[in-house]
C-alpha cells in the first residue's frame, strides 16, 4: 500500500528482489482479504495488479537485468503475479456471491400473503358425474345418445309399452304440456316433459339398426315437490343394449362392472323382481357401496330388464332374432350416497359453496 | 297393503320359527316392496299383564279428578302384593280388569314405566289405554276387557288386547294385482318357502241356479262380463262386526261401517275380489248394468254428486243409477243401520274402463286399485258364498237359495314358448322340465313338450300375455342370484360427437375462467319473462308445480338470475356463474302430433310429423356475473365485472367451441334486456349467435339484482362445428413493428377500425392490436384516439423499413377514407 503512489522509477530494480515479491504478494492477499464489497475488491485490484503495482512495476525492470538473471527474475514476478491473480480470484468469487445473497435478500417477499384475485370457478357435481358415467361406458364402445326434455306423449309412454290406460301412467307424475289455443281445438297437446330418459331409447331404436349399445345421461321431469330427497327436476342416466344374444346375465355383467367403477372394488348388485311396462323381465337393483358414510350397506341404485318385446316391435326390431337389456338410476341419487350429502336442494339451489366443493371434476 | 301375518299363516304353512328379517327378504326376492314389518310382540316392552282392580280411591284435591287403585297383577309383581298404581282413566270400577305395564317395561315411542311418586302417592305402573299400547285410538279411557275374556291377573296382555300378531305392510307393483290379498300374497309366500298353499279363490261354492237372486241385466258385457249376487234375508242389523274381523280390517286401514260392509271389505282383502252389498229393501225393480248417458247424476257414497261420463258402467234400478260400478256405491241403495235384506254382488269389470272412471272421478278406492291392475274373474262365486256364509254366521238370517251368475267368458290366455326362450333372455341353461315346473308353481296349466311349453294362464294372472312374462316368472321363483355376470364386448364406438366434446369444452372453459356452474330450474313465470323484456309466448304446462311458473324457460337468464341473487342474499359479493341446458321455443303454428300406434315402426312420414310437433330446443349457455371480477386485496384495486367480461365470456365460449377468432363478430345492438348502449351482437360467420352486455338498469331494479349485473347467453347450436384445424402457416422471418395512434369520431366502433385497418394493411399485416384508447380535451368534443400496434411480416423475406411503412400507410388511408380518421402525431 505504501507505494501505490509512487512514481515509476527504473532504479527500483529492488522490487525483483524475491523478498520485494514476497512483500508484495502478502500486502496483495491482506488487501483483498479486507475488501468488504466488490467495489472495494475493485480498488485493490488497480493496486496490486493494474500498471502501477508491484508486480507490474518488477515485471518492467526485467528489462534491466542482466540476461543471465531474466529469466530466473521472470519466473519470480510470473509467480508473484499469478499468485496475487488467484487471490484476487478467490475472493472475487466469494465476494459475488455474497453480493447475489444480500440481491436475493432484498428481494424477499412475504409468500403466505393471500392471493384470490380471481376466484376458482367451478363445475357442477351433476355434470361432471354424468360425464365420468359417459366416459365409462365410451371406454367400453357405447356411444351417448341425447333427446328432447319436451318429449312426445307416444314416445314418452305409448312406445315404451304404456299405453294410454296403463296405471303406470298414473304413477308418473307427469307434467303435461298444455295445448295451443289452436284452430284445431285439440285439447291435448301430445307433448310431455319427459318423465325419464327411456324415450330416448325409442328415438334411437327408430334411428339406428343393432347392434344398439348407447348410453342416456339426461335430465327428467316429475311432479314431485322439492325436499330433501325429491325433485321435480332430476338426471338420469340410462343404458341400452340390443343385439343378437344378449341376455339377462350381459345385464348384470355390466351393471356390476358399472358398479365397480362407481363405488370401488368391492361393490357388487343385488337385484329384486320388479315390474316396468318397457322390460320383462325387470328388476330393482341394490349396490353393495362400503363406503357408505354411515357404514357398510346395499343401497337402492336403479332399475333394469330385459327389453320388453313390444318395445322393440314399436320400433321396428324383431324381436325373435334382437334382444335387448335397459337399466337406469338417478345421477343425484347416485351423487348423493357416493359422495355422503343428504339435501338434494343443494344440488339445485346453485350457491356457489356447493358446487366450488367439488372443482372441476366430481371425485 | 297391510295384513297381519296370522291371517297368511291361515292359507300358508310358514316356518313357526320364521324371522321378521326371513320374511323381509322372501318378499324383497319376490319382487314384493316391504314397507315395513311390524312385530307387535316386540311393540311393548316388559311386563304387560292383565290386571284386576281391586280397590279404587278418588283423590280430589288436584284439578282434574285422580285415581289412587290397587291391582291385582297376580305374581307378576313377583311378590303377588296388591300393585299401587295411580291412574287418571275414569272409564272403570272395582273387579273390572284392564292391562297393566309393570316397572321397567317400554310403551311404544319409548316411553319407560317406572315407579314414581306422582299426585302425593307412590304409582308403581300404569294401566294403559289402546292408544298408549299402540293400537287404535278409537276409544277413551283406558282398556276394560270385556267378559268373554278368561285370562287370569298377571297373564301376558299380549293376546288379549291383539299385540301377538306381525304386521307386514308391503306395495305390489302394478301389474300383480293378486298380490293385494292375503290369497296373493300367502301364495307368494309358498314359493319362497316351499311352504303348502291352501288356495281360498278354489273353495267350493255352489254355482248359479236357474232362478236368479234378483232380476239383473247386463247390456254392455264388454265393461262387464260377469255378475253374481245372492240375498240375504231377515238379518240382526244390531249384529256387531266379531272383534277379530274388526282386528283385521283395523290393520289394514279400513274402517269398520257395520257387519255387511264389513263383509265385503273383508272378503276383497282375504281373496282380492271388490264385492258391494246393497240394502234388497231400497232397490227398485230390478238392476240393469250399462254404460251411463252422458251427462248422468250420481250421488256416490262419499257424499260426492258426480256427473257421469258415458264410458262409466253403472248399476242402475228403476230410478236411475244406484252404483258407479266396480268403483264405488251410491248412496239410495247403500246398506244402512236398518237394514235387514242384504244383496251382495260380486261382478268382473273391464279394467281400463274402471281405470279411465277412476281416474276421471278421481277416485282411487280400494276397489278401482285393484280392478285396474286385474282381478281374477273366477272370484264371483266363492266371494259369494264367503259373504254369505260370515253374514249368516255372525249377522243371523236366511241365506236365499237362489244365486245369480250371469258369465260371459273369453277365451282362457294359452301361451306358447320355446323351450329355448328363457335361456336365450337370461343366459341360465334351464332345462324344460324346470321351466315346466316352476310355471306350474306359479298356478299355470303346462303341457311340456321337447323344445317347446304350452301354457293355459292362471285366471288371476292377466297379465300373463307373451312369452316374456313366462320367462319373468321362470327367471324370479329360480332366483336371481342364478343369472351369471358377463360382461358383454360392445362393437367399436366413436367415441363422443363433436357436439357433446364441444358441450364439455364449453362448461370446463368458463369454470377456468372463474365461472360457477349451475343447474337450475327451466320452469318460469310470465312475469319474469317479462321483467327481462322477453316474449311471454313459451311452452306451457298444464298442470305446473306452481301456478306461479307455468312457462318453460326460453332463455337461460331468468333462472341463472334467480341464482345470482339467491347468492348474493347469502352474503356472496362477487358473484360469477354459468348454466348450460335446453331451452324451450314455442311454435304456435305446430299441430298436435299425429296418432301413431305401437304395432310396428310408425310410418316415417307419420314419425317426423310427430317430431315436427315438439317444440325446438336448442342447446344454450349463458353466463352471469355481479361485483368484482377481479378482486381488490393488498395487490390493489380489483376491476368490477363489466360488459367487456360478458363479451370476453363469449369468446371463450366460442374459442372453446374451436370457431376461430377471424369467424367472430361483435357488433353494438340494442336488445333486452342488455343496456341499449352496452349491449353487443355475437356472431359467426356473420350469423347472429347470441348476445353479451350489462344488463339494462331498470331489470336490475326491477329484479332486485345488483346495480350492473352483466350476462351473456348463447345458442350453442347455432353454432356451427367446427372442420378440421387448417394446417398453420406462420414465418421465421423477423417482423416490423410499427403503432398507429389515430383520432376519429368516438362513435366509430372499434371493430369496424379494425377491420378497416386489417383491409388496408394487406398481406403483410400478421396482427393488429388496440393497446390504447384516449379521449381528451385536445382531441376535442367527440373525438377519441385509437392507439394500435401493427405488427407486419412477409412469409419469405425480412422487410424494409419501406415496405412496412408503406403497409401501414395503406392501412391508415382506409381508415381515413372511411372514418375520417387522422393520424395522431403526424
Amino acid at each position: 500500500m505504501t507505494y501505490r503512489h509512487d512514481p515509476y522509477d527504473p532504479k527500483q530494480a529492488a522490487m525483483l528482489d524475491p523478498a520485494a515479491l514476497d512483500d508484495a504478494v502478502a500486502a496483495a492477499d491482506k488487501a483483498f482479504a479486507d475488501a468488504n464489497d466488490l467495489d472495494a475488491l475493485a480498488v485493490q485490484k488497480a493496486a496490486h495488479l493494474g500498471d502501477r503495482s508491484a508486480v507490474s512495476l518488477a515485471r518492467r525492470e526485467i528489462g534491466a537485468l542482466p540476461p543471465a538473471a531474466k529469466s530466473e527474475a521472470g519466473k519470480r514476478v510470473n509467480e508473484a503475479r499469478t499468485a496475487i491473480q488467484a487471490a484476487y480470484d478467490a475472493r472475487h468469487v466469494i465476494l459475488e456471491a455474497e453480493q447475489a445473497q444480500r440481491v436475493l435478500e432484498t428481494e424477499a417477499v412475504d409468500v403466505t400473503l393471500p392471493w384470490d384475485r380471481r376466484p376458482r370457478g367451478a363445475r357442477h357435481p351433476l355434470t361432471t358425474l354424468m360425464e365420468r358415467v359417459g366416459d365409462l361406458f365410451i371406454g367400453m364402445g357405447y356411444e351417448i345418445a341425447e333427446g328432447p326434455e319436451v318429449e312426445l306423449e307416444w314416445a314418452n309412454f305409448d312406445a315404451l309399452n304404456i299405453s294410454p290406460d296403463h296405471p303406470a301412467r298414473g304413477l308418473m307424475d307427469t307434467f303435461w304440456v298444455k295445448a295451443a289455443e289452436s284452430a284445431t281445438g285439440a285439447t291435448e297437446s301430445g307433448l310431455v316433459l319427459r318423465t325419464h330418459t327411456s324415450p330416448v331409447q325409442a328415438r334411437t331404436m327408430l334411428t339406428h339398426q343393432p347392434p344398439i349399445y348407447v348410453v342416456v345421461p339426461g335430465r327428467v321431469y316429475r311432479t314431485d315437490e322439492l325436499d330433501a330427497t325429491h325433485a321435480p327436476v332430476f338426471h338420469q342416466v340410462e343404458g341400452l343394449v340390443v343385439d343378437k344374444g344378449i341376455t339377462m346375465a350381459h345385464l348384470k355383467g355390466t351393471l356390476d362392472h358399472f358398479a365397480r367403477a362407481m363405488f370401488g372394488p368391492d361393490a357388487r348388485t343385488r337385484w329384486r323382481p320388479h315390474y316396468f311396462p318397457f322390460t320383462e323381465p325387470s328388476a330393482e337393483f341394490d349396490v353393495w357401496f362400503a363406503e357408505h358414510r354411515d357404514g357398510p350397506r346395499w343401497v337402492e341404485w336403479g332399475g333394469c330388464g330385459m327389453v320388453n318385446p313390444n318395445v322393440l316391435r314399436a320400433c321396428g326390431i324383431d324381436p325373435e332374432v334382437y334382444s335387448g337389456f335397459a337399466f337406469g338410476m338417478g345421477i343425484e341419487r347416485t351423487l348423493m350416497f357416493r359422495n355422503g350429502l343428504s339435501d338434494m336442494r343443494e344440488m339445485i339451489e346453485g350457491d356457489v359453496r356447493f358446487t366450488r366443493a367439488f372443482g372441476m371434476e366430481v371425485h | 297393503m297391510k295384513v297381519g301375518l296370522s291371517w297368511l299363516r291361515e292359507h300358508v304353512e310358514l316356518p313357526a320359527d320364521l324371522t321378521e328379517a326371513d320374511l323381509d327378504l322372501a318378499l324383497n326376492d319376490l319382487g314384493i316392496e316391504v314397507e315395513e314389518i311390524a312385530d307387535q310382540r316386540h311393540s311393548v316392552q316388559g311386563a304387560l299383564v292383565v290386571g284386576k282392580v281391586l280397590t279404587v280411591e278418588e283423590l280430589t284435591e288436584f284439578k282434574k279428578p285422580i285415581r289412587f287403585c290397587t291391582v291385582d297383577v297376580g305374581q307378576a309383581n313377583g311378590t303377588g302384593a296388591p300393585q299401587e298404581i295411580v291412574c287418571g282413566a275414569r272409564n272403570f270400577v272395582e273387579g273390572d280388569r284392564v292391562v297393566v305395564i309393570l316397572p321397567g317395561g317400554v310403551l311404544p315411542g319409548g316411553f319407560a314405566i317406572g315407579a314414581r311418586k306422582t299426585y302425593g302417592r307412590n304409582s308403581h305402573g300404569m294401566i294403559c289405554s289402546a292408544a298408549e299400547l299402540g293400537l287404535s285410538g278409537d276409544h277413551d279411557g283406558i282398556i276394560v276387557l270385556p267378559e268373554s275374556v278368561t285370562a287370569q291377573p298377571g297373564d301376558d296382555a299380549r293376546p288379549v288386547v291383539g299385540l301377538d300378531d306381525i304386521e307386514v305392510h308391503v306395495t305390489v307393483t302394478p301389474d300383480r294385482g293378486y298380490q293385494m290379498s292375503v290369497r296373493g300374497l300367502a301364495r307368494e309366500l309358498g314359493h319362497s318357502f316351499k311352504a303348502r298353499f291352501t288356495d281360498p279363490g278354489l273353495a267350493p261354492a255352489p254355482g248359479g241356479t236357474a232362478a236368479p237372486a234378483w232380476p239383473v241385466t247386463i247390456q254392455d258385457t264388454q265393461g262387464c262380463d260377469r255378475f253374481a249376487a245372492r240375498l240375504v234375508r231377515g238379518i240382526d242389523p244390531t249384529a256387531p262386526t266379531p272383534d277379530w274381523m274388526a282386528k283385521r280390517l283395523l290393520t289394514a286401514g279400513v274402517r269398520t261401517l257395520g257387519l255387511a260392509i264389513d263383509i265385503t271389505n273383508y272378503v276383497m282383502l282375504e281373496l282380492g275380489q271388490p264385492m258391494h252389498a246393497f240394502d234388497a229393501d231400497r232397490i227398485t225393480g230390478g238392476l240393469v248394468v250399462r254404460r251411463a248417458t252422458e251427462g248422468e247424476k250420481l250421488t256416490t257414497l262419499d257424499g260426492q254428486a258426480r256427473v257421469l261420463s258415458a264410458e262409466d258402467m253403472v248399476i242402475c234400478d228403476d230410478t236411475g243409477p244406484i252404483s258407479l260400478a266396480a268403483v264405488m256405491g251410491g248412496q239410495t241403495s247403500e246398506v244402512v243401520d236398518g237394514t235387514t235384506n242384504v244383496l251382495f254382488e260380486a261382478a268382473h269389470w273391464d279394467p281400463t274402463m274402471v281405470g279411465r272412471t277412476a281416474r276421471r272421478h278421481k277416485l282411487f278406492s280400494e276397489a278401482a286399485k285393484r280392478w285396474e291392475r286385474g282381478v281374477d274373474r273366477q272370484l264371483c262365486l266363492v266371494a259369494i258364498e264367503r259373504a254369505v256364509q260370515l253374514l249368516v254366521e255372525h249377522g243371523g238370517g236366511t241365506a236365499g237359495a237362489e244365486i245369480l251368475d250371469l258369465n260371459h267368458p273369453g277365451d282362457p290366455t294359452m301361451i306358447s314358448m320355446a323351450a329355448t326362450e328363457p335361456s336365450r333372455l337370461i343366459g341360465v341353461d334351464y332345462s324344460v322340465d324346470r321351466i315346466g315346473d316352476l310355471l306350474t308353481e306359479v298356478g299355470c296349466d303346462v303341457a311340456v313338450y321337447d323344445d317347446r311349453v304350452d301354457v293355459i294362464t292362471p285366471s288371476w294372472r292377466p297379465d300373463l300375455r307373451q312369452p316374456a312374462d313366462l320367462v319373468e316368472e321362470v327367471v324370479r321363483l329360480d332366483g336371481f342370484e342364478n343369472v351369471p355376470s358377463v360382461l358383454p364386448v360392445a362393437p367399436p364406438g366413436n367415441g363422443l360427437t363433436a357436439s357433446q366434446r364441444r358441450k364439455r369444452s364449453v362448461g370446463r372453459a368458463l369454470a377456468e375462467q372463474g365461472y360457477v356452474e349451475v343447474l337450475s330450474f327451466p320452469f318460469v313465470s310470465a312475469g319474469a319473462l317479462a321483467a327481462l323484456g322477453l316474449p311471454t309466448d313459451a311452452v306451457r304446462l298444464a298442470n305446473p308445480l306452481s301456478d306461479e311458473e307455468p312457462l318453460m324457460r326460453t332463455s337461460l337468464l331468468p333462472p341463472l338470475l334467480t341464482a345470482l341473487k339467491r347468492n348474493v342474499g347469502r352474503g356472496q359479493r362477487d358473484v360469477a356463474l354459468f348454466e348450460q341446458g335446453l331451452v324451450f321455443l314455442p311454435d304456435l303454428s305446430a299441430g298436435v302430433p299425429p296418432v301413431m300406434g305401437v304395432a310396428g315402426r310408425p310410418d316415417p312420414a307419420l314419425w317426423e310429423k310427430a317430431n315436427a310437433s315438439v317444440p325446438a330446443q336448442p342447446w344454450h349457455v349463458a353466463v352471469v356475473l355481479a361485483g368484482e371480477f377481479e378482486r381488490s386485496g393488498w395487490w390493489g384495486p380489483g376491476r368490477a365485472a363489466s360488459w367487456s367480461d360478458a363479451v370476453q365470456a363469449a369468446r371463450e365460449v366460442l374459442s372453446a367451441a374451436a370457431v376461430p377468432d377471424a369467424s367472430i363478430s361483435v357488433a353494438a345492438v340494442q336488445q333486452s334486456p342488455w343496456h341499449p348502449g352496452r349491449c353487443a351482437a355475437i356472431s359467426v360467420d356473420g350469423v347472429v349467435v347470441g348476445h353479451a352486455g350489462e344488463l339494462h338498469p331498470a331489470v336490475c331494479t326491477a329484479l332486485d339484482l345488483p346495480k350492473r349485473t352483466c350476462a351473456m347467453e348463447l345458442n350453442l347450436d347455432a353454432v356451427p362445428l367446427p372442420g378440421p384445424t387448417p394446417p398453420p402457416v406462420f414465418s421465421t422471418f423477423p417482423p416490423a413493428l410499427i403503432d398507429v395512434a389515430l383520432v376519429l369520431a368516438s362513435e366509430v366502433p372499434a371493430a369496424q377500425v379494425e377491420a378497416a385497418l386489417t383491409e388496408g394493411a394487406g398481406p403483410l399485416l400478421e396482427s393488429v392490436r388496440l393497446f390504447d384508447v384516449y379521449t381528451s380535451e385536445q382531441l376535442g368534443a367527440g373525438q377519441r384516439s385509437l392507439a394500435y400496434k401493427l405488427t407486419f411480416r412477409a412469409p419469405d423475406r425480412t422487410l424494409t423499413v419501406e415496405e412496412a411503412v408503406a403497409a401501414r400507410d395503406a392501412a391508415v388511408a382506409v381508415t381515413a377514407q372511411r372514418f375520417g380518421a387522422v393520424l395522431r402525431g403526424a
